[in-house]
């Protein structure tokens, strides 16, 4: 994270910072979590000055930002033109959510035959203009940071803000779903009911809801830093498990994160018609290849 | 983007960005001799191909994935497809469960139509840009929608851990249920918000509205003893009145080549409008007593079927039924004898609708020998609502088109947000162009 203010000159009223929110392909539901900080709403846009966000208000502007909230994936030729014209446009660039940060559940498609899959839900699918793939903002511009999650956590949203306007480095913690589980006393659902679970190595975020609701994690904050899949994979296998499930765990919302990315296409693939032969299911499709 | 051919001298308007919409789109109105002779709303959203995403997936793992087409009404997408399921899996669902599914459902409305009528639409009716300006000059108001806002959420996150994507919608029931005491904790929040509803209620009777108004063709679920929201039989205005399965021997889906989303009509090639306006007209002596009597004294109950605009009143008129059915469930709730009822998995085609706080949400799903789906097909509210709004543009140009640009541009955006389309649903800005081509 870098320093965030414009130095004030001694005396100066501090310039509030020119905040813009943008999507891409997604469901809106990360910058709506903007809006679900009903408490705090009203305080923190007149902490900013709010100059893009369009969901939400009809003044409108393409830039120059202090900081930009990226949500969404990259997934048509004009969204790769425009993620490259925002980051010019923006000191601060932080992507929120699985589209943004991983490519989404859109990601998927990144396994198939992008004509078949377009063919089947468009009559004539020479009027819509998509890319064969749907791909992270990472994978097309630098980003300074994220939040992660399908939708991020609003207490994250709110950390990251406030931390922002005050010029101060956000405190979001990287560990696994598990160590949150342990914390609040979830009964792990993993070991009591074997209950298939990503929690260990999925990254922290959203509270550990799922285990607290009775059910595994399904990974949508994505893999947490050194996730040893591998292990866990083999775990899963251990009651005969067939490789196919396993591999439907993965291919969740952050599907395309590595190293999901690599335990979905060692099990096979995800579920779904199987890929045209030939075809390398995770080759580098666009931009640049460092996720 | 439009490519439209463009005659010599033509009056051409072209702007971009109509705001406070879920979603991206564009307008293009085509204008010979002072008349409409073309209206495209064309959505711009990013196509995601959710169709084919479920391919190979299980039920649960659908309503997982489905939630995600919006992020704004993901419990919409989790209810037609949950019951779609059952109903055709053969699984009898708790009663106490089908009452935590309305509640689920209640709180969906609640931040849904509390979000559109506050901070979407309210400012068109001050003459402001944003729920941030009209803070500044009426800020109880916009306090008031927010903490109306803010017991929708509660709602969903209680029953479902996080108030958007919730977790724990499983086919058969929940993969955990409330606990009573969980539920009463949130009852002073429900009264209070009982009270803003009916505030809200008289705040929007008294706006102003342009003078527009037409017949449109409106369709909706009904059901016996309920307000539409999880069972009903499809109806219209004009004497439909059909399984919910069979949205498709009515309706057909249509590529538009202005569009990525698809549009659908009536199998006579009619337009129709679904959503708030719709359910008031054609279910309303279903409303919750409170709601019903708020809707008496706003007078609006006839004006709500005509005038686009007074959508607002019809999304107000169910913020006020949610919440009180809300707290009407919560008081009757008691915790089933288990939360999910087993079920095994089969082939065969599930089909239902639901209606989203946007209108009727139809889902069909074949599923293979393994129960598996192998076909989906997903109709969004916004996306059969689009013919609708095309024609209503086409009917209210002639009353703009003698502003300056800026001013029509507004008038139509304004329009436009007062069916509160979802375009994330239907496949996000809207991009205004006016051509005059006479």
């Amino acid at each position: 994270m870098l320093a965030t203010r414009t130095p004030t000159p001694r005396g100066a009223a501090p310039r509030r910072p020119r905040l813009g929110v943008v999507k891409f392909a997604s469901c809106d539901g990360c910058q709506l979590t903007l809006l679900d900080l009903e408490d705090q709403l009203l305080d923190l846009v007149a902490a900013f000055d709010l100059v893009e966000f369009a969901e939400a208000s009809s003044h409108r502007s393409s830039g120059p930002f202090d900081i930009v909230l990226v949500e969404g994936s990259i997934s048509t030729p004009e969204q790769a033109e425009e993620i490259i014209r925002i980051r010019s446009q923006a000191t601060l660039l932080v992507v929120i959510g699985a589209c943004a940060t991983a490519g989404g559940i859109q990601a998927l498609r990144n396994w198939r035959d992008h004509e078949i899959v377009r063919r089947a839900v468009y009559a004539d699918p020479a009027y819509v203009d998509a890319l064969a793939t749907s791909t992270p903002i990472s994978d097309h511009v630098t980003v300074d940071a994220e939040l992660r999650g399908c939708p991020i956590d609003p207490q994250q949203l709110l950390e990251l803000l406030t931390a922002l306007a005050v010029g101060r480095r956000p405190q979001i913690p990287n560990e696994a779903v598990c160590l949150e589980c342990k914390r609040q006393g979830t009964v792990c659902v993993l070991v009591a009911r074997n209950e298939p679970c990503l929690g260990p190595v999925t990254h922290t975020g959203c509270g550990a809801i799922c285990p607290a609701f009775a059910r595994g994690c399904y990974g949508c904050f994505g893999p947490r830093e050194a996730a040893n899949t591998g292990s866990l994979v083999a775990w899963f296998g251990r009651d005969g498990r067939p490789a196919t499930e396993t591999a439907a765990l993965f291919s969740g919302f952050t599907a395309y994160a590595r190293p999901f990315r690599s335990a979905i296409d060692d099990l096979g693939g995800p579920p779904g018609p199987a890929a045209p032969a030939g075809d390398t299911p995770s080759q580098e499709v666009g931009g640049d290849a460092r996720r | 983007m439009h490519g439209g051919e463009v005659a010599v001298g033509e009056r051409r308007f072209d702007v971009t960005g109509i705001t406070r919409v879920e979603g991206e789109g564009s307008l293009r109105l085509a204008v010979r001799d002072g008349n409409v002779t073309e209206a495209h709303l064309a959505i711009f959203e990013a196509p995601r191909y959710f169709e084919q995403l479920v391919l190979g997936r299980t039920p649960d793992d659908v309503l997982d994935i489905v939630a995600r087409i919006c992020g704004i009404c993901p419990v919409a997408y989790q209810m037609s497809a949950v019951h779609a399921f059952e109903d055709l899996l053969g699984v009898v669902i708790d009663p106490s469960v089908r009452a935590l599914r309305r509640l689920l459902y209640c709180g969906e409305w609640i931040e849904s139509h509390a979000l559109h009528v506050y901070l979407l639409h309210a400012p068109d009716f001050a003459g402001l840009a944003s729920a941030v300006e009209l803070a500044r000059v009426d800020r109880a108001a916009v306090e008031r929608g927010l903490a109306i806002k803010r017991v929708g959420n509660r709602l969903v996150s209680l029953l479902g851990g996080r108030p958007i994507h919730p977790v724990s919608v499983r086919v058969g029931g929940f993969s955990r249920v409330p606990r009573a005491a969980d539920l009463a904790q949130i009852r002073p929040e429900l009264d209070d918000a009982l009270r803003g509803a009916l505030a809200t209620m008289d705040w929007v009777a008294g706006f102003s509205v342009p003078d527009f108004e037409r017949d449109p063709l409106l369709v909706s679920l009904r059901h016996a003893t309920d307000y539409p929201m999880n069972e009903g039989r499809i109806v219209s205005n004009d004497g439909m009145d059909i399984e919910p399965g069979a949205w498709e021997s009515a309706f057909q889906e249509q590529q538009v080549p202005w569009s990525h989303a698809l549009q659908a009509r009536d199998r006579d090639g009619r337009a129709y409008l679904l959503g708030p306006a719709s359910r008031v007209t054609l279910a309303g002596e279903q409303l919750h007593p409170l709601a019903l009597a708020a809707l008496d004294r706003s007078g609006l109950a006839t004006a709500i079927a005509r005038n686009p605009y007074w959508g607002i009143a019809a999304r107000a008129v169910e913020i006020v039924h949610a919440v009180a059915v809300a707290i009407e469930i919560i008081d009757g709730y008691g915790e089933p004898a288990r939360p999910m009822e087993p079920w095994a998995p089969g082939p065969g085609i599930a089909a239902w609708a639901t209606e989203a706080p946007r209108g009727l949400l139809f889902h069909r799903y074949r599923l293979d020998e393994r129960g598996r789906i192998a076909e989906a097909s997903i109709v969004p509210p916004t996306s059969q609502n689009q013919a609708a709004i095309e024609a209503d543009l086409t009917a209210f140009a002639p009353m703009v088109l003698g502003l300056d640009h800026a001013a029509a541009t507004h008038r139509f955006e304004q329009l436009i947000r007062s069916y509160d389309p979802c375009i994330s649903c239907a496949t996000h800005f809207l991009d205004l162009r006016v051509e005059d081509q006479s």
